[in-house]
């Protein structure tokens, strides 16, 4: 099972972005394999569209789960009609490595 | 131009598409079938089967408490004629978006929603503690100006619509409480 999160930086000791659609980076942690990559947002610069852009990218690789610090609107309800779940972290300065370790408990 | 609906939150869509009568009069199964909006399912199940009040379901649907109201008077209008004259019911169409309930588990301080709606969640996705209780995504109380008092002791609080405050017990020293305001 794939779990996105975004994050600031493309390290593990990075900080969670609390935006979805314009973070900076995607990390995209497998946790059957324990394996993770680590992608650049591409849609980082767009004024409009990026979150709904941003969940077409994450669903073409697979991923089940999204753990961001907010989703916007119309991101919401797209998310739910494709079956992804939401994890919303409020925490602030919670750090990737943290968030995995959560995940493998 | 006539002012546009708010879409209605669903939260729980129906497990069927419709319903069919059984053992007809002969030459009465010609009768087109009745539509009836997920909206209107959403509305009667929130108002017979979950019993909360026509104000508590208003604020789970999104809309105003007098749209709730015709909604469900619109979804009683279209079953009664479906029983009566045995027509068939489609569950389909209205103005609607589907969402998903909201959880919070208190161990890893994580907001979570559940997409797989017929599932029941048990252990945060996060951290898998047990500890995870219902979020209301708009969790805006419904208050009035009144208040609820204690007569013993004289504890208060903010009245809170729908809640009977004669069936309440006051937290610091467990007699009945009573409501102020209304005459």
């Amino acid at each position: 099972m794939k779990i996105a999160i975004t994050s600031k930086g493309n390290t593990l000791e990075s900080e969670l972005d609390p935006r979805f659609g314009h973070c900076a980076f995607f990390t995209i942690y497998d946790k059957t394999s324990g394996g993770f990559e680590v992608i650049p947002n591409p849609y980082k610069g767009n004024e409009e569209q990026a979150g709904t852009q941003a969940v077409k990218f994450l669903k073409d690789r697979g991923v089940e789960k999204i753990v961001s610090g907010d989703f916007g609107l119309k991101v919401k309800p797209l998310l739910n009609s494709l079956l992804i779940q939401m994890i919303v972290i409020k925490k602030p300065n919670t750090t990737i490595n943290q968030i995995i370790e959560l995940i493998n408990h | 131009m006539a002012r546009l609906k708010i879409p209605r939150k669903v939260m729980n869509p129906p497990i069927v598409r419709g319903f069919k009568p059984y053992g007809k009069e002969q030459g009465a199964d010609n009768f087109e079938s009745i539509t009836l909006n997920f909206e209107e399912y959403e509305a009667l199940k929130l108002c017979d089967y979950d019993m909360y009040n026509h104000s508590q379901a208003s604020a789970i649907m999104n809309v105003s408490r007098p749209t709730f109201t015709r909604i469900y008077a619109s979804a009683r209008i279209k079953i009664s004629k479906a029983f009566v004259e045995g027509r068939q019911i489609e569950i389909e169409g209205g103005k609607v978006y589907f969402d998903s309930e909201w959880f919070r588990c208190s161990s890893c301080e994580c907001n979570f929603n559940n997409p797989h709606m017929q599932e029941k969640v048990t252990s945060c996705p996060l951290c898998g503690s047990k500890e995870v209780s219902s979020y209301p995504s708009n969790n805006e109380e419904t208050a009035t100006e009144d208040t609820c008092y204690c007569p013993t002791c004289g504890f208060e609080k903010r009245h809170q619509h729908g809640n009977r405050c004669n069936k309440e017990l006051c937290p610091t020293c467990n007699k009945p409480m009573k409501r102020r305001g209304r005459q």
